[in-house]
C-alpha cells in the first residue's frame, strides 16, 4: 500500500508538472492576451499596397500597439487592399482625419499599421473608415525610383553641359 | 532463382510484419478507451513511462535549450539581430526540437523498458498463464502500457520545451547579455496558438507510434533472451525511423 502510495505521488505530481508546463506555453509563450478577444471597434482602411502585412500584425500610435489587423483581402471593386483593424476598446478618442501608414518594424522585422493622430474633434467609432492610408514601401519600387532620379539627373546634366561649355568662353 | 523467390520472401514477410502492426495498433487504440475505465493500471504505466523520464527528460531539455541558446545567439549575433533569439528559440522548441528530441528520448527511455517487459512477460509464460486464465494478455498487459505512454509523452514533451526555453533564456540572457524584456516580447509577439498546437499534434502522433511500436515489438518478440534483446533494439531503431518520417510529414502539412 505504501508503495502504491508513492507511485501515485510521483504520478500526481508528473501530470501537474506537465500540465503546468502546457499552461505556460498557452499563456506565457504566446501572444495570446485572454482578456482581448472579441472586445474593441473595427475600423477599415483601404491600401494601395500591403506589402507583407499579415492578419495578427499590430497597429500602433505613436509606437504603442494599441491593437491588431484583423484581416487583410483584396476588393475588386475599388482595386485596393481593404484591411480591417481591431482597436482595443480603451483607445476610442482616434480623429476621424487620423491617417494610417504601413511600415516595417526594423530592418527585418514584420510590418505594421501605424495610425497618425488628425486634428478632429470627432473620433472614429465602430466601422470607421480612415480615408487617408499610405502604401508599405516597396524595395523594388524605392530601389527603381532611386535609379531612373539617377538616371534623369546625368541626363540632364549631359543636356545642360554643353550649355555651360558653350557659354563659358 | 533460389535468390529471387527469397526475396520475394522477404517482402512478403515485411508487408505481413507492417499488417500485422497496424492491426494490434488498430487493436490497441479501440481498446484504450476501456483501459481507462480502470485508471490504476493505467496510472502505475503512467508511473512508469513519465515520471520515470522525467529527470531525463529535463537534464536534456535544459541542454538542448542552452545550446540552441548559445548556437542562435553566435549565429543572429552576425546580422546585429540577437533579440530574435527569443522567437528563435520558442519556435525552434515548439515545432521541431521539443517533440522529436523528447520522442526519441522516451523511446530509448521508456520503449524499450516497455518492450523488454512485456518480451520477458513472453519468455516466461507469464502471458500464456493468463491465457489459461481466461485473462486477455492484450487488455490486461498491452493497452495499459499503450494508454500510458500515448498519455505520458506529450507532457514530457511540454515539461522539455518549458525547461529548454529556460536554458536559451538563461544562456541568451545571464551569459551572453541579451535583454531580458527583447527576448520575451519579441517571443510573445512572433508565437502564436497555432505553433503551440503544432508541438501538441506533433507529440501526440510520435507518442502514438512510439507506444504503438515499444508494444508491438515486445509482444511479438521470440520468448528468448536473444529474441528479447532484439526486439528492444527494434523497437529503437524503428521508433527512431517513425518519428523522423513522422515529423518530416507533419511539418510539410503545417507548412502548406
Amino acid at each position: 500500500m505504501r508503495q502504491t502510495r508513492s507511485i501515485e505521488l510521483a504520478t500526481g505530481f508528473f501530470a501537474a508538472l506537465g500540465f503546468a508546463a502546457l499552461f505556460f506555453m498557452v499563456t506565457q509563450i504566446t501572444n495570446r492576451n485572454l482578456a482581448f478577444g472579441d472586445g474593441g471597434f473595427r475600423l477599415e482602411a483601404d491600401f494601395d499596397n500591403v506589402g507583407s502585412l499579415k492578419e495578427g500584425a499590430p497597429v500602433s500610435m505613436s509606437g504603442v500597439s494599441i491593437g491588431r489587423v484583423e484581416s487583410v483581402r483584396y476588393d475588386q471593386q475599388t482595386y485596393k487592399a481593404h484591411v480591417v483593424l481591431r482597436i482595443q476598446p480603451q483607445y476610442n478618442r482616434i480623429p476621424e482625419d487620423s491617417d494610417a501608414a504601413i511600415f516595417t518594424a526594423g530592418l527585418l522585422g514584420g510590418q505594421y499599421i501605424g495610425l497618425q493622430a488628425g486634428g478632429a474633434d470627432t473620433y472614429l467609432k465602430e466601422g470607421g473608415h480612415i480615408a487617408m492610408t499610405q502604401s508599405a514601401v516597396v524595395l523594388e519600387e524605392l530601389i527603381s525610383k532611386f535609379l531612373f532620379s539617377f538616371a534623369d539627373k546625368e541626363a540632364q546634366q549631359k543636356t545642360t553641359a554643353p550649355e555651360t561649355a558653350t557659354s563659358n568662353p | 532463382m533460389n535468390l529471387r523467390i527469397d526475396r520475394l520472401g522477404g517482402l512478403r514477410g515485411a508487408l505481413e510484419k507492417l499488417g500485422g502492426y497496424l492491426l494490434f495498433s488498430g487493436r490497441l487504440l479501440l481498446a484504450t478507451p476501456v483501459a481507462l475505465l480502470r485508471p490504476g493500471l493505467v496510472v502505475a504505466q503512467i508511473y512508469n513511462a513519465g515520471a520515470l523520464s522525467l529527470a531525463l527528460i529535463m537534464f536534456c531539455g535544459l541542454f538542448v535549450g542552452m545550446v540552441l541558446g548559445l548556437q542562435g545567439a553566435d549565429l543572429l549575433q552576425r546580422f546585429g539581430a540577437e533579440e530574435a533569439l527569443g522567437p528563435a528559440a520558442a519556435l525552434g522548441l515548439l515545432k521541431q526540437l521539443g517533440p522529436v528530441m523528447a520522442a526519441l528520448l522516451f523511446a530509448g527511455r521508456a520503449g524499450t523498458a516497455l518492450t523488454s517487459e512485456i518480451g520477458l512477460m513472453a519468455a516466461t509464460d507469464q502471458l500464456s498463464a493468463m491465457e489459461m486464465m481466461a485473462v486477455d494478455p492484450v487488455r490486461r498487459v498491452c493497452v495499459p502500457r499503450f494508454a500510458g505512454a500515448l498519455l505520458a509523452l506529450p507532457l514530457l514533451t511540454a515539461i522539455f520545451i518549458t525547461i529548454g526555453l529556460y536554458g536559451a533564456q538563461l544562456v541568451g540572457v545571464q551569459l551572453l547579455g541579451i535583454d531580458t524584456g527583447q527576448f520575451w516580447s519579441q517571443m510573445r509577439s512572433a508565437v502564436e496558438l497555432d505553433d503551440v498546437a503544432e508541438g501538441v499534434v506533433k507529440s501526440l502522433f510520435f507518442a502514438l507510434a512510439c507506444a504503438s511500436i515499444a508494444v508491438f515489438e515486445g509482444f511479438h518478440a521470440q520468448p528468448t533472451a536473444e529474441g528479447v534483446g532484439r526486439a528492444t533494439t527494434r523497437t529503437v531503431v524503428n521508433s527512431s525511423i517513425a518519428v523522423l518520417l513522422l515529423n518530416y510529414v507533419l511539418t510539410a502539412f503545417y507548412l502548406s
